[in-house]
Formats: structure tokens, sequence, C-alpha cells
């Protein structure tokens, strides 16, 4: 039992890491696609090249993390296996058939990525644009997809008996199960969250260091822009998914808001340390919760006490902080983009003070915080079920031992990798910096001179 | 035939795709390694990094398709075979991200000890993944993976004499494949001494391939007694086929005859590939689990193939474009490697 336990608590850090890991690159994968897409038509369309030489630096760029992000995802794909085989092998026939159209969109974003990325050359602008539109359809296709799965387990449907070996089976009520309308996109606009704000605050910390040419104010404004329009969108769509949860996972919202009895007037607690006695700490707003549930402030909500204790999530104040810092993250987020917009709006241009270029500079970072902290509540939420009310985690985790190794294994090799990552990024602008514009000053037509990096 | 053996078939596709394209892109690791260091490496790598660049990632997908093909058509097959595989299978796995990475970094690396690092690990992951691949395939032919969560042994099941020939013969054919094709690229690049450097490896690679074939028959008769006798009834076609093709590729590299010889490798590899697959027939684990017993239900089969239909609709034609464009050379990653006492042709030089 101790070993099993163990080996559960191994296989559940190793998902959680490599999951936690490739989330980042998959959100850069599904949107930085767009921004350079953005960047490329408006270099075509006003006869900018500096959106233009914005839009294959974006490239390159694309070009790297697509790469690592498909090694990740490759390795998550090993894992439904070598973690999970007790979940694949019952429910593999059901959730399987979205993986296999998520292979499709893969498929066709990674032919597409690389006729857009090494094309630059030799196929005519407005081709090569239309040879980069289809990445960005894919890449919301696969995003679909695999987040599709997901709702799946949190809302299960489509397949008969629910307990031992599944008989039948139905795709349709597999795919739009019902956390699909908000949890996918949800997910969606994520991404394009943390992709805008992580490249707007690349070059606003460009700019705090007095880089304040043109490339950098643009290749602030484009994903800053997007960024911000997307971020009270998803404000909406959570607040949605958050209420859509108290009624479809009950227990999860419990653990989100640290909701100990089934009632009504429930306070709303922001922070504060989960205990059986109710929250200790925090700032409390009498009712709020229940009002946020249902409107009103006698809403009844469900608590953790209406099931044992077995089936209650684990860490209930790390499930609570990650939801209160998502939420906070998102709402700080939103007065980034009114200060946007309130500046655009009165000197038509973004405001040029330090603040809010430092502002920027944090946001990326902050906004990737939140992507991780709604992993989090959704997944550790869902404990101590992969497939909820359906199957507990701990009969879907292989009983094969070592997984402590392959996890060691897996976290130096993943520091490595983000590592290298980071510093080649850097050094891929470090580059672009000493060389100037030369090598990238004509992006269509041959180049004046070698791509550097290569051997010569 | 049933809806379930139609799956396998699909199955089968993506493996033998993956077989193809990523083992000829992992042969191209090994190639890059074995050129070693210093100027005289330095050309032949500047040829892989120029053939490969624009493919490897499509390549790869195969992979995901025939994972994702196998836990839906057949879910558990593969618990089976991924809880009792833990070890190679991770391995593999770890292969896999030093790969991918080690390739996507070589490039970004500015300084020279960063590359021939990313370099290395990109030709050491490129031998140890389809190694451990191998002895994957080795533990399914050999019966040593019984149904269930972890039910086989954990290191027997992989580290057994029919495992490692067959780890060996995956290594040795991507060598092979991919040398022929890096011929061809050669030509493409107008450097015929990077052909005839491939020339020589190709027909050393070929040997290597069909001595190791023969151990692993012998190793078959005594260990997968189900799997030798289908390949010697059922499969025996197929078996002659790729025979035959591999001979006639020696003989037209030999002869220094270019042309057919990519073709005549390929269907060598197929061919050897779908002999498997028939030979193991009707079975999906031989002798322990049939390809029915397996399946999912009805509806999933008939959404797998559907869903392989739309694939072979929209994905062929894209994947289609773009060989055509990077045989055509408008899709570069790297510059082509330059011929001595000839420029570096800058446009396409084809289309």
């Amino acid at each position: 039992m101790l070993t099993l336990a163990s080996n559960l608590g191994a296989a559940r850090s190793q998902m959680a890491f490599t999951l936690g890991f490739h989330i980042i690159l998959a959100s850069l994968g599904v949107a930085l696609p767009a921004m350079m897409l953005i960047a490329n038509y408006r270099g075509l369309r006003r006869d900018d090249p500096d959106a233009l030489l914005l839009a294959r630096r974006w490239s390159k760029a694309v070009a790297v993390t697509f790469a690592v992000g498909a090694v990740t995802g490759t390795v998550l794909s090993f894992e439904f296996g070598l973690l999970w085989p007790g979940f694949t092998g019952r429910f593999g026939s059901v959730f399987g058939v979205l993986f296999a159209i998520e292979g499709i969109f893969f498929f066709l974003e990674a032919i597409f990525i690389t006729v857009y990325i090494f094309g630059w050359k030799y196929l005519s602008p407005w081709a090569h644009f239309w040879a980069g539109v289809p990445v960005v359809i894919t890449g919301l296709g696969g995003a679909f997809s695999v987040v599709a799965v997901n709702s799946w387990m949190n809302q299960p449907q489509g397949f008969s008996p629910t307990s031992g070996a599944v008989a039948s089976v139905d795709p349709w009520k597999v795919i739009f199960n019902p956390a699909v309308p908000y949890e996918v996109p949800h997910m969606i606009l994520a991404a394009y969250l943390v992709t805008g704000f992580l490249l707007a605050g690349i070059y606003a910390t460009g700019m705090l260091r007095g880089r304040r040419d043109r490339v950098h104010r643009l290749g602030l404004l484009i994903p800053l822009t997007v960024a911000c329009i997307a971020t009270p969108i998803q404000f909406a769509v959570g607040d949605t998914a958050a209420r859509a949860i108290a009624h479809d996972q009950p227990i999860k919202f419990a653990g989100m808001e640290c909701v100990q009895q089934t009632s009504t007037h429930v306070t709303e607690y922001i922070f504060g340390r989960c205990t059986s006695n109710g929250v200790e700490g925090g700032i409390g707003i009498p009712g709020f919760d229940s009002f946020l549930v249902g409107w009103s402030t006698s809403t009844q909500v469900t608590g953790l006490d209406s099931v044992p204790p077995d089936d209650r999530p684990p860490a209930n104040t790390m499930l609570h902080w990650a939801f209160d810092a998502m939420v906070g993250i998102c709402s700080v987020l939103i007065l980034l983009g009114l200060w946007l917009g309130i500046g655009w709006w009165r000197k038509r241009d973004f405001p040029q003070s330090r603040w809010f270029l430092r502002a920027v500079a944090v946001s990326g970072v902050a906004a990737v915080i939140a992507l991780e902290c709604g992993w989090i509540v959704t997944e550790v939420g869902r404990q101590p079920w992969i497939v909820y009310n359906v199957m507990r985690t701990s009969d879907a985790v292989t009983q094969a031992n070592g997984i402590w190794i392959t996890f060691g294994l897996i976290v130096g090799l993943y520091a490595a990798l983000g590592a290298t990552l980071i510093i080649s990024l850097r050094a891929m602008s470090r580059r672009w910096r000493q060389d100037g514009r030369e090598p990238d000053d004509v992006p269509y037509g041959p180049e004046s001179g070698p791509i550097p990096g290569t051997p010569t | 035939m049933s809806e379930a053996d139609a799956v396998a078939g699909v199955l089968l596709v993506g493996a033998t795709m993956y077989a193809v394209f990523g083992g000829a892109d992992f042969g191209a690791g090994l190639w890059s390694l074995l050129a070693g260091g210093g100027d005289s490496g330095r050309r032949p790598r500047a040829l892989i990094d120029w053939a490969i660049g624009p493919v490897w990632e499509a390549n790869h997908v195969w992979l995901i398709f025939t994972l994702v093909v196998l836990w839906t058509g057949f879910s558990t097959a593969f618990a089976s075979i991924f809880s009792t595989l833990f070890i190679p299978l991770s391995l593999a796995a770890l292969g896999i991200v030093l790969r991918g990475s080690g390739f996507a970094f070589q490039h970004t690396a500015r300084r020279a000890r960063g590359r021939a690092l990313a370099v290395r690990f990109f030709g050491l992951a490129s031998v140890l993944t389809p190694f451990f691949m191998g002895t994957v395939v080795g533990a399914i032919a050999g019966e040593r993976v019984p149904v269930g969560n972890e039910t086989g042994d954990l290191v027997t099941s992989w580290l057994n004499p029919l495992s490692l020939v067959l780890g060996a013969l995956f290594v040795v054919t991507g060598a092979y494949l991919s040398a022929v094709f890096l011929v061809s690229e050669a030509r493409r690049a107008g450097t015929p001494d990077l052909e005839r450097y491939f020339v020589k490896r190709a027909l050393g690679a070929a040997l290597a391939a069909g001595t190791l074939a023969v151990a692993g028959l012998i190793v078959l008769h005594r260990d997968a007694r189900f799997v030798f006798d289908s390949l010697e009834g059922d499969a025996l076609p197929l078996v002659i086929v790729s025979f035959a093709s591999g001979l006639a590729v020696l003989f037209l590299l030999h002869r220094g005859i270019r042309r057919g010889a990519r073709v005549l490798a390929v269907v060598a590899v197929v061919a050897v590939i779908w002999a498997w697959g028939v030979a193991q027939h009707p079975y999906l684990l031989p002798q322990v689990l049939t390809i029915d017993a397996a399946a999912a239900p009805g509806n999933t089969l008939t959404a797998v193939l559907i869903v392989f239909g739309i694939a072979l609709v929209v994905v062929v034609p894209a994947l289609a474009l773009l060989f055509t464009l990077v045989q055509r050379n408008f899709v570069e990653e790297t510059e082509r490697p330059a011929y001595e006492g000839r420029t570096a042709g800058i446009g396409p030089s084809g289309g």
C-alpha cells in the first residue's frame, strides 16, 4: 500500500511537472503564430518593413518553441501509457478519438509551420502569408481537441457501462461534453493572454533599457493589444466556468472556495488558510460566494462535508490560493488594459511612462503564473478522481516501479531544456541587435548574408 | 476483414510511415554523429541538416499518430505494452526529448562548443531511441507482454537476445535508409563528393542490416516460433520482396545507378514491416491478445477509420506539398553545403 501510494505520488508529480512545462510551450504554439501573422499582414498591407522584421523574428522564435513543444508533447503521449495504463487501458477507446482528431491538426500545423518558417526566401509574399494561416487555425483545432479530453475527464459521458470495461461509445457525446463550452475557450484565451503579455513584456524590458526604436514600440503594441482585448473576455469566460463548476463539480468548487458545510449565505474568502473549521485569516466578504454562484446571497453552495473525506480534493489551501491568484492576476491585467486603452484614447499612443513599461514587463510572468494556477485548479480540484466520479487516480496509475527515477531524470532534463530555450532565445535577440537589420531587412528575396548560427 | 482488422491496418500504416521517415531521420542522426568533428565532419553534417531540417518535425508526427491509434483502437494492448515495457519506453521518450531539443538548438547555439554538444546529443539520442523501440517490438514478438497493468517482467521482457537484435536492426535499418536518401540529397545539392561518401555508407549499412536480419531470423526461430512460422508461411512473399529489393539496391548503388535506389530501399523496409504485421495476424500480441479481443467498441473503430480517411484527404496533399517545396528548394532551413570550387547556388534550381 505504501509503495503504491508513493508510486501514485511520483506519477502525479511527474505528470504535473511535464504538463505544467508543456502548457507554456503549447500556449506559445497556439498564439505566437497569430502574433506573427498579424505583424506579417500589417507589414504587407501597409508596406511596413518594421512589422515584417518582427514577423520574421517571431517566426524564428516560433520555430524553436514549436520544436521543443513537439517533444514535450510527445512525452505526454508516452505518459498516457507509462504513468496511467489503468486510465488509458479502460478509457482510451472513449477519449482517444479526440486525440486522433488532434493528430490531424498537429500534422497540418507541423507541415505549414515548416513551409512558413523556411519559406521566407522563395515564396511570394502573399503566398507565404497564406501558408501561415493554417497554422493559426490548426493551433485552435488542436487546442480544442486536447482540452476537450480534459473537459471529458471533468464531465465524463458518452460511454457505457460506467463500471467495468467500456462496451459502447458515443463519440459525439464524448467530443461535445458539457465542460467543453467553458473549458476550451478558457484555455485558448489563456494561450493568447500568456503569449501576448510575455511577448509585450520582452519588448517593454528592451524599452526600459533604452531601446525605444519603432521596432520595439511595434513589438510591444501588437501583442499587448491582443492580450488586453482577450483579458476581459477571459474574465467573463472564467466567471461562467466557475459557476458551471459549482453546478457540475460541486466538490471541486467547494475545494476552490474552502466551503466546508453546505449552506446558504456563504462567505467569499480571498486567500486565507483552509481548515476543517473554515477559513482562517484571509479577507471575508459575507454572502458573496453564494451571490457569485447564483446571483443571490441565499443560493445554496455545496460543501466538502457532503462527501466522505476520501472523495475530497487534497491540498485545499493550495487549491484555494491557486484559484484566488488566477482571478487576482486576471483582474490586475484588466486594469493594465484599461491603462493602455485610456492612453490610446487620449494620445493615440501607449503610455510612455516607465511605470507602464514596468507593468507590461512583469505582466508576462504574471500571466504564466495565472496559467499554472488555473491548471492546478482544474487538475488538483478534480482529485481524487482521474475521471470525475467514475475512476480514481489511484486505480489508473501504473504498477511499474521506478517512477521516482524517471521523474528525477525528467526534472533534470527539462530544467536543462528550459534553461537552454531561454538562453537561445536571448542569444537570438542579442544577435538581432548586434547584426542590426543586415540579415533581416529583406524578408522576401535572397538574404544578403548567411543565416547567423549556421556552419559556413 | 473486420473493422478491427482495418484499424490494425491503420496502425501498421502509421508504424510503417514512422519507420521509413522517422527511421531515416534517426539514421541521419547516426551519420551526423559518425561524421566526426573538425573539418571532415562539417560538410556531411551540413548536408544532413539541410536535408532533414524542413521535414523532421512532420516525420515525427507519425509516432504520435501510431500511439494514438493504438490506445484508441486497442486500449488494453496499449496499457499492457506501456506498463510492462516501462523502462525501454521511458528511455525512448527521454531520447526523443534529447533528440528534438538537440536538433532545435544546434542551429541556435552560437558558440562552437554549445553547437558541438547539441550535435552530440542529437546523434546519441538518434541511436538510443530506435534501439529501445526495437527492443519493444522484440518483446511483443517474443510473447513477453502479457495483458494487464505491468504483469510482465520489467527487465527480461526487453533485455533478451531477440529484443537486442531487433534493437540493433532498427538502428541499422534507419542508417541504411538514411544513407540511401542522403545520396539523392547530395545529388540535389550538387555535391558529388558527398554522394560518394554516402554511397559507401549505404553499402556498409545495407550489409550490416542484412547480417542482422539473418541473425534476427535465427533468434526468432528459437525464441518466437509463432512469428517465425508465419514468416515462413503467409508472410513469405513479403519477406522475399524485401530481400530482393534490398539486393537490388546494393546492386544499383554498387554500379553507380542512382535511379530507383530510393524507392527500392523504401520497398525493402516496408515489405519487412508488413511481413511482420501479416505474421502476427490475427494477434496484436502474439498468442496473447488477438486484434478482435483487444478492439475498442464499434463506434470508436468507425470513428478512427473516418478520422484516418480525413487524414488521407487532408494530410497527404499537405505532406506532398511540403516534400515538393523542399525537393524544389523553395523551402530550406540552413544553407546548402557548398561544393568545393563552386559557389553555393542561391535560388531555386528546380521548379
